[in-house]
């Protein structure tokens, strides 16, 4: 197991700058996920990590060791692919036992290895087949056995759940997290998926166009976000945004509701904010409350365990999560009021400013 | 059955299959080496030798047989040096033959093992990588099994071409009977005489039954490969 540590990387592709400059340290044994949307970096910042792709600049370290111009095969990693990248003209044991054919490892001693890390993944009665007799989900696993098998220093995982259904996705979440807790292997996972970050990670990196936007403990990110765009990335359904003029009084929003406001916000009367708030922080108040923004009820999505209430306000719309069922309909004029303090402001430049 | 042909066209097609398999066999090799070379490599010239693989595809054949004749002939730059230092001499003897019919079905062997080359998922080798595979055990391990089907296809290609050659190998090697004298050539000297009919139509018999076993085992060298290897 080793820490891994990230100084100022960039990568350029010609004169494209694809990685601007990018600062992480990960610690031994931690669970890092590299989230953003798709082509903010993160799977080409894995690659470098891996050594697949050349660094233009900077530093990238396993361990105490700089690896920059180190082959991957001498990096001591083990990588996971989206595409599972598993070798058809092997069999599962092939496949999970082909790192330790490189180092030599006498056959008996392989196929221990190999029945141990089958045992783990359920994988035993599977070890004599090829990948194309295997289910995504299976297949899944025996990539990941590989990987294991290999016992590197370091596991990348590159949206490895992205190809399974919504289920398996999630029993895959659930199998990845207690193997990296039952193994406490130091581990670098890459998605687009906010909620797989949300769900595995012990530390989460969002990135978005070439530079990281913040990195911090799931809830951390969560309760706290830095910007505008990790406000609105994080969470499911997203954070509702409102842009709103700051008075005296409050918060003027468009339609002249004015949202007051606790705490000192340190911005100059009359600076232009966006308030955020999350669809869980809003509550259905009676028409007319104090403090409430009106508003008329669009969608009702009821999902069992919650609904979601997607209302229009004056110049947006907002998104309501309600753990109770509600009987309001379509059509319906509502008063939406935030709990107090849960929610955001960000200034100009969509930094946050200030909780409200 | 082996009065069905006469001696001398028995020697034709021993003839033809040694040049045949000879030219497959040397070209091998190479072929693999260099289809690997255009699609995977980025160095300088990489278009020349791309155009220089093709061209025996698109020139005339006479046109390569005379320019090896040029070449490889006792008074060509590169027959006379090989005369000299190793006496090996091409011109007018089969293995010149095997020469023509290797660089005939060069660009053949070459574009089909360049195709499955392309059809290889390049993940499969970064993988390799990452678990700690050197890149030429990458290529032995990974690559090659994953591209048989592709050597299989142009070796048949390649081995056709050499049964078939005919202009290329007849303006650098002549039409020597027991020495350079292919079923091409013989069918085409008995085409040339009276009487010949018979014996033109007897190796015409014999070269599509060689060509159609040729076709089926590649048919069934494939699908054992594809059963053994691929989805």
């Amino acid at each position: 197991m080793a820490n891994v540590s990230i100084r100022d990387v960039r990568k350029s592709f010609g004169s494209v700058a694809i990685i601007k400059g990018v600062d992480v340290d990960i610690q031994d044994g931690e669970f890092v996920i590299l989230v953003g949307p798709s082509g903010c970096g993160k799977s080409t910042l894995l690659r470098m990590i891996a050594g697949l792709e050349d660094v233009t600049s900077g530093d990238i370290r396993i361990g105490p060791r700089v690896v920059n111009d180190v082959p991957p095969k001498d990096r001591d990693i083990a990588m996971v692919f989206q595409s599972y990248a598993l070798y058809p003209h092997m069999t599962v044991a092939e496949n999970m036992a082909f790192s330790l054919k490189l180092k030599g490892v006498p056959r008996a001693e392989q196929k221990k290895r190999v029945g141990e890390a089958a045992a783990i993944l359920d994988l035993e009665k599977l070890l004599e087949r090829y990948p194309r007799q295997l289910s995504g989900g299976q297949r899944q696993r025996v990539a990941m056995g590989r990987a294991i098998v290999r016992d590197p220093q370091v596991f990348l995982f590159d949206e490895p759940l992205s190809n399974l259904d919504a289920k398996l996705r999630v029993q895959m979440r659930v199998e990845i997290k207690e193997l990296h807790q039952r193994l406490k292997t130091t581990t670098i996972y890459v998605t687009h998926d906010q909620i797989e970050a949300m769900t595995m990670a012990d530390k989460i990196v969002v990135m978005h166009d070439g530079i990281v936007e913040q990195i911090g403990a799931p809830l951390e990110l969560y309760d706290r976000p830095r910007n505008l765009f990790v406000a609105g990335f994080i969470g499911s359904p997203a954070m509702n945004f409102i842009e709103g003029r700051l008075e005296q009084a409050g918060l003027a929003l468009p339609g002249g509701v004015v949202l007051p406001l606790e705490g000192h916000v340190p911005a100059a009367p009359g600076s232009e904010l966006t308030y955020g708030i999350r669809p869980e922080h809003l509550q259905v108040a009676p028409a007319g409350a104090p403090g409430s923004i009106p508003a008329t009820v669009t969608v009702v999505e009821p999902t069992g365990s919650d609904t979601t209430l997607i209302a229009k306000v004056e110049g947006s719309h907002l998104t309501v999560a309600l753990r109770e069922r509600c009987a309001l309909k379509p059509g319906e004029a509502v008063a939406l009021k935030p709990l107090g303090q849960q929610g955001h402001l960000f200034d100009d430049q969509g930094r946050r400013i200030a909780a409200a | 059955m082996t009065d069905w042909l006469s001696p001398e066209e028995w020697t034709a097609v021993r003839l033809s299959l040694k040049v045949a398999l000879v030219a497959m066999g040397a070209s091998l090799l190479p072929g693999i080496a260099i289809a690997y070379a255009l699609e995977r490599g980025r160095f300088w010239g990489r278009q020349a030798l791309d155009v220089m693989v093709h061209l025996p595809l698109v020139l005339p054949p006479v046109v390569v047989g005379y320019a090896l004749l040029l070449g490889f002939g006792r008074r060509g730059p590169i027959g006379a040096y090989l005369a000299e230092q190793f006496g090996i001499v091409l011109s007018f003897r089969w293995t010149g033959a095997a020469l023509a019919c290797a660089i005939m079905g060069f660009p053949l062997l070459v574009r089909a093992i360049r195709l499955s080359l392309e059809t290889v998922d390049r993940k499969l080798e970064d993988a390799a990588g990452t678990l700690g595979a050197h890149p030429v055990w990458v290529f032995f391990a990974v690559t090659l099994p994953l591209i048989l089907p592709g050597i299989i296809a142009g070796m048949v290609l390649s081995f056709a071409k050499a049964m078939g050659e005919f202009g290329a190998t007849i303006t650098f090697v002549s039409n020597i009977p027991g020495e350079t004298q292919t079923i091409p050539s013989a069918i085409y000297t008995f085409t040339q005489v009276p009487g010949g009919e018979g014996g033109a139509l007897r190796l015409t018999l014999v070269s599509v039954a060689i060509s159609i076993a040729a076709l089926w085992m590649s048919e069934w060298m494939a699908r054992r490969v594809r059963r053994r290897f691929l989805a």
